[in-house]
């Protein structure tokens, strides 16, 4: 038992046990599970790029990037002006990707050039430098040029809504292209596909040789200089490619939740991308797509299959809770071990 | 010093924009003062010990909550009141922060990031209690602490039988002099206890628990050699930091006169820690100077910002925003500016010889 | 009685013995020089004696220590400083922005009890400021040295700092045994001597000193009673008068047992030059070089030895572009770009660092990737094009290593195990492993086996000489083990000071050898 403990890891062990118990209680409550399972789904191929985004960073060697505020300012950004022009569907969709990414690539550039003069602080940093991003964006959003009457506030007051919603141009687009039904559970393929199509984009650059030069530089930065390595470039390399996912991600979050979230919503996206990773076994220094599918999995899952469980049991926001202290949880203990171990 | 510098000079233009009455300004700064400087002092010893910035001070104010809702809970009042929630924090305040301490002892080098973390984990267990666990597994007798369906605390508790215990506790407006009339409008109880904590403080530094912790702080190896308990003398100074934050955030309740349950302990690091580094200390130096220039310069452009910002460009929503930029820009300015020099450092050490 | 015997001390590091059975002996007042190559074990002995953290999470120690008589079995520091015993270790151990005072009375500091400390405890006694400065002020005189006690360490010339480490020691009242560990490393001549003399005085004073130092005409000069350690063990134990500097020398190196008969040579030589260095410099912390010139022939393996922190390992790093380097390489008659570790390995160039986990092997990697990698990285490859992208291929890369691991005897679960889990001599196989996948035409290595057992040794000197009889590999090997070096090298090149002391043949005397390592210069050597 216990060397099965090992195998799987502690924090996983706990999680899966959780959930088991969670679930057995929602078949005790009479829940419909096909409803938690489709929802199960569709959270995992929202969150699953955000996730994604967490891998080249780690992989080039900075860590967890707590600024995925910065490439997810440029995803929303990139939706503003494709909603703005009032493109919608797949077009609208195209249109905010093909935006977005450039932005978040230039931003993702210059913040790797930073952290390359603070090595060994790059998650504290990034952390704050994440949170500053998002304030500036608030004030940015209020006094922002855009003037379609679906951003703006309705009746005077200025600048951009909280919530903006994507019912008109692209919401749920991913979700129903070509979704089909299994008894009563849906599944969103369009939305899984996609996320299948950036995690083999991913997977494949990890086999090629200029993926595997950016992962030996993460991986031990005197190894990769000693082989011909520049380390600073690959380090801005997996800092470019984790903002530009980043973006990518919130526009795939956004078009599958419905609606656009600006202001302060971004200040709490980066946890819960950095916890799931770390819950698939990911560690500071090395991470794959088997962590991602896993991670996302489990937490999601977690998060979905509690929310009518707890209600039932006690009122007020207890999912948010429960994925307070999860995310957090796994974080800390990510952050106690010492080198060699996973999380 | 360029720091304190520049925000004096955001000050001092955005009073020009902010068309407060200069009374009204200085009331309001004296107000802060009092209510804040302890729970910045909180921050000092953690960052002389070479811990960095102790985000996990949240965890004192939590500490200092439970207190609290443990004397409404008994409808204990008045100044008796406010020194009992003292006292029952304590306790608390000394556990928790042994359990930062031992925690940071594990994530050497990464401590900062690490507390941080640690106070948004510790807040959830905290929600989780005070959610769930409060009105069944603990018993509250208090009805109006509790919510309608009598499971969970309120999220907003009412002060009123403590509020100002500490701020008017020496009851000058008895004494029917025009000058004592006049002290009886500002805190002055508040200011003395916190003078006292400075001084006390300020003795700590120079006795040889002190002397341990700067020798820690500048350089733990050195320190270990020469045979300190590094870690053991890590864990003090972060239980001290967490039981002043905790007598903090009590001082600070009871000025205010209600308690966010779920809020107002989430904001304490960020807001202490951001007028600490306005004042001019970086993750590796603080002192009393830094906590008194920076508290004030931060709380004045906190209440100047939103008028400003209506002034200046129509919106005090833009003020508001601003002000909250302020907070994490300032932290975040500090935060790169030591790495940067950590990073140099690296480099020319080995250059000797 | 003496003061301090250590009686047979053993200490394992993993698999090596690196003491055995080590007796040491030393009167009150008395100053003992101790000497060995770097290796030798002088360090590990006194961090025993010191109760340094690193011996106990280590496994400890085997012996016994007696202290006046009464058995001392530190596990702290602290317990060392309490029996008398004060060290001044080889890197500084002063806090730069504590003033000297503070430093001196570290952890030692004098208090005034006051109203505070007796409720809460001793911990929260006032510094008594005036007294601690007092202290120091005769701590520095007793040293000649005439400094402001309470100006900050950060920024005074290093010479100060190795004084102000001693009025650390002499500061403890009751100080019987100061351990020095190369103090005059980093002192100028001036300084040195200066240094000299206050030892003798402490000395008279009744406090006894032990010496580490590679310096052999101050440890001549200064000791009583002089121990020469090699290879773990106690050479020999003389007092300083019945023994000349040449000879210290000779002990200190010693001949060894031959591992192996050398394999027959039956090369042709030919005297092509394949790699001219001129002038090399390069700023390696701890092992700089100042200006070095050699000229490699093809073909050959030429050994490079020296003491520690002489500069030896400075060298291959240099080439390989590791470190700040200037000076000019030729190779095959090209100049070789400099601090660019990608031409280097371009030119054919392979490199066995010394620091085998940190920089020669990804620990939490396959042995398979650690193998194929530099030459994926550098020759491109182990690489199948797919559309625009070029991919790792498994297949290639499982055959070659498949085969490495036969070869070499690389002992492992599988190509897939990570190379943090192998012993010391199988991580070194994966290294040449992966050097020999480049297929260079000179190969570099560096201290090849160190931290490995006998058996693993033999394996990975015999490869390097079928490399070079076989394939034809021009190999430099860098080492502390002269024996070693002897053993396979056809020229020896010995550095002192970052600079080449000499170039000896493998059977010159173990006196020129032991000389040369210690600076002393050739024509003393010839005499």
């Amino acid at each position: 038992m216990k060397e099965f403990i090992k195998k799987v890891g502690f924090p996983r062990f706990i999680i899966t046990v959780f959930l088991i118990a969670l679930i057995i209680l929602a078949v005790y409550l009479d829940i419909p599970l096909s409803g938690l399972l489709s929802d199960i789904l569709v959270r995992f191929g929202m969150n699953a790029i955000l996730v994604l985004a967490m891998i080249p960073g780690i992989q080039s060697g900075i860590g967890l990037n707590f600024n995925l505020p910065l490439g997810i300012i440029f995803g929303l950004i990139g939706a503003l002006i494709s909603i703005e022009f009032q493109l919608s569907g797949f077009l609208g969709l195209f249109v905010s990707i093909l935006i977005a990414v450039p932005l978040a690539a230039i931003a993702g550039y210059f913040y790797g050039k930073m952290l390359n003069r603070i090595k060994g602080e790059e998650m504290t940093v990034g952390n704050y430098i994440g949170y500053s991003v998002v304030s500036v964006m608030c004030i940015f959003w209020l006094v922002a040029p855009f003037s379609s009457p679906e951003l703006i506030w309705a009746y005077g007051g200025n600048g951009l809504r909280v919530t903006v919603s994507l019912e008109s141009s692209m919401a749920h687009v991913l979700n129903d292209f070509l979704a089909f039904n299994i008894g009563n559970i849906t599944i969103p393929t369009g939305l899984l596909l996609c996320f299948a199509l950036f995690a083999f984009i991913v997977w494949i650059y990890g086999r090629s040789n200029k993926g595997l030069s950016m992962i030996v530089a993460g991986s031990n930065p005197n190894f990769a200089m000693s082989n011909g390595i520049d380390v600073d470039k690959q380090r801005i390399k997996g800092t470019v490619i984790s903002t530009v996912l980043a973006a990518i991600g919130i526009i795939i979050y956004s078009q599958a939740f419905g609606f656009l979230q600006l202001y302060n919503a971004p200040l709490y996206s980066a946890m819960p991308a950095a916890a799931a990773i770390l819950i698939g076994g990911a560690t500071l220094k090395k991470a794959n797509i088997v962590h991602v599918v896993v991670g996302t999995l489990l937490f999601q899952s977690l998060l979905v299959v509690a929310l009518p469980v707890v209600n039932v049991i006690a009122e007020g926001s207890m999912s948010e809770v429960i994925r307070t202290i999860v995310s957090n949880g796994i974080i800390l203990y990510a952050l106690t071990r010492k080198e060699g171990e996973t999380a | 010093m360029i720091v304190p510098i520049i925000f004096l000079v955001l000050c001092i233009v955005g009073s020009f924009f902010t068309g407060l009455p200069a009374s009204f300004l200085v009331n309001e700064m004296i107000i802060r003062l009092a209510r804040n400087l302890i729970l910045v002092l909180s921050l000092i010893l953690p960052i002389i010990t070479g811990l960095g910035l102790n985000f996990a001070i949240t965890l004192g104010a939590m500490a200092g909550q439970i207190a609290l809702i443990i004397i409404t809970n008994f409808s204990i009042g008045g100044s008796g009141g406010f020194f009992l929630s003292i006292l029952i924090s304590t306790p608390f305040a000394i556990l928790f922060g042994f359990l930062v301490g031992k925690i940071l002892n594990k994530a050497v080098g990464k401590e900062m990031i690490t507390s941080m973390v640690l106070g948004f984990f510790a807040n959830g267990i905290y929600q989780l209690v005070f959610l769930l666990f409060a009105g069944t597994i603990f018993p509250i007798r208090n009805d109006t602490l509790l919510l309608p369906s009598g499971v969970g605390i309120k999220n907003t508790v009412d002060l009123a039988n403590i509020k100002y215990s500490l701020d008017h506790l020496i009851p000058f407006n008895k004494i029917k002099l025009p000058l004592f009339q006049k002290l009886a409008e500002y805190p002055i109880p508040t200011f003395l206890l916190t003078l006292l904590l400075f001084l006390l403080m300020g003795y700590l530094l120079k006795t040889k628990l002190g002397q341990d912790m700067r020798a820690v702080g500048q350089d733990p190896e050195v320190a270990r050699i020469s045979g300190i308990n590094v870690e053991k003398t890590k864990i003090i100074s972060v239980i001290i930091s967490t039981v002043l934050a905790a007598w903090g955030q009590i001082i600070f309740l009871q000025n205010i006169g209600t308690m966010q349950t779920y809020g107002s302990h989430s904001q304490v690091g960020l807001f202490a820690v951001a007028s600490l580094l306005v004042g001019g200390a970086t993750v590796d130096k603080a002192s009393w100077k830094e906590a008194l220039i920076g508290t004030f310069l931060f709380h004045f452009l906190f209440v100047i910002s939103p008028l400003a910002g209506q002034n200046l460009f129509g919106n005090a929503q833009i003020g508001e925003y601003f002000r909250v930029f302020v907070a994490y820009g300032v932290i975040g300015l500090a935060l790169v500016l030591h790495a940067w020099e950590k990073d140099k450092a690296k480099i020319t050490l080995s250059d000797i010889d | 009685m003496d003061l301090l015997q250590m009686k047979n001390i053993s200490k394992y590091y993993d698999e090596n013995k690196v003491l055995n059975d080590v007796t040491l002996t030393i009167k009150e007042g008395e100053i003992h020089g101790l000497v060995g190559e770097n290796g030798a074990g002088k360090s590990t002995l006194m961090n025993i004696l010191f109760g340094m953290p690193v011996i106990q999470s280590t496994g400890g120690y085997e012996g016994e220590i007696l202290i006046n008589g009464e058995p001392f079995t530190p596990t702290d520091p602290k317990d060392a400083m309490d029996v008398g015993i004060g060290m001044v270790h080889q890197e500084f151990m002063l806090i730069p922005g504590f003033t000297i005072t503070e430093n001196i009375k570290i952890n030692r500091e004098i208090t005034k009890p006051t109203v505070i400390s007796k409720v809460f405890g001793k911990t929260l006694e006032k510094l008594d400021y005036e007294a601690m400065a007092k202290d120091a002020k005769i701590a520095l005189k007793k040293l000649d040295m005439s400094i402001d006690e309470y100006l900050p360490v950060a920024g005074l010339p290093v010479g100060y700092m190795q004084f102000i480490e001693i009025a650390r020691e002499i500061d403890k009242t009751h100080l019987k045994l100061l351990i020095l560990d190369e103090p005059t490393a980093v002192l100028t001549e001036t300084e040195a001597a200066k240094f000299l003399e206050i030892i003798n005085r402490l000395a008279d004073s009744g406090i006894s000193i032990l010496f580490i130092s590679h310096r052999l005409e101050e440890i001549k000069k200064i000791s009583d009673t002089i121990t020469i350690l090699r290879d773990g063990e106690l050479v020999k134990t003389v007092s300083a008068d019945e023994i000349d500097i040449p000879e210290i020398a000779r002990l200190m190196v010693g001949r060894k047992i031959e591992l192996t008969q050398m394999a027959e040579d039956n090369r042709i030589k030919k005297d092509e030059i394949l790699l001219e260095i001129k002038n090399l410099r390069v700023n390696m912390p701890g092992e700089i070089v100042n200006g070095v010139d050699v000229t490699v022939k093809k073909g050959e393996i030429l050994g490079i030895g020296g003491l520690a922190g002489q500069g030896k390992i400075g060298i291959a790093n240099g080439i390989m572009g590791l470190y700040e380097t200037s000076g000019t390489i030729i190779k095959d008659g090209k100049e070789l770009p400099l601090n660019n570790p990608r031409e280097a390995l371009k030119s054919s160039i392979a490199f066995l660092s010394e620091d085998r986990r940190g920089v020669g092997l990804l620990l939490d990697h396959s042995i398979e990737f650690n193998i194929v990698f530099s030459s994926l990285e550098i020759q491109e490859r182990f690489l199948k094009k797919v559309g625009p992208l070029k991919l790792i291929d498994n297949e290639e890369v499982r055959n070659h290593v498949l085969k490495m691991i036969e070869d070499l005897d690389i002992r492992c679960t599988g190509p897939r195990q990570h190379t943090r889990h192998l012993s010391g001599g199988n991580q070194q196989k994966v290294c040449i492993a992966r050097a020999l996948t480049l297929e260079p035409d000179l190969l570099l290595v560096s201290e090849p086996t160190r931290g490995i057992d006998i058996g693993a040794k033999k394996l990975v000197l015999d490869t390097l000489v079928r490399l070079n009889r076989e394939l034809g590999v021009t190999i430099i090997i860098t080492s502390s083990e002269l024996g070693e070096l002897r053993q396979i090298s056809d020229r020896i090149a010995i550095i002192y000071g970052g600079k080449l002391a000499g170039i000896l043949k493998p059977d010159a005397s173990d006196e020129t050898f032991g000389l040369l390592m210690a600076g002393e210069s050739i024509e003393k050597v010839v005499d």
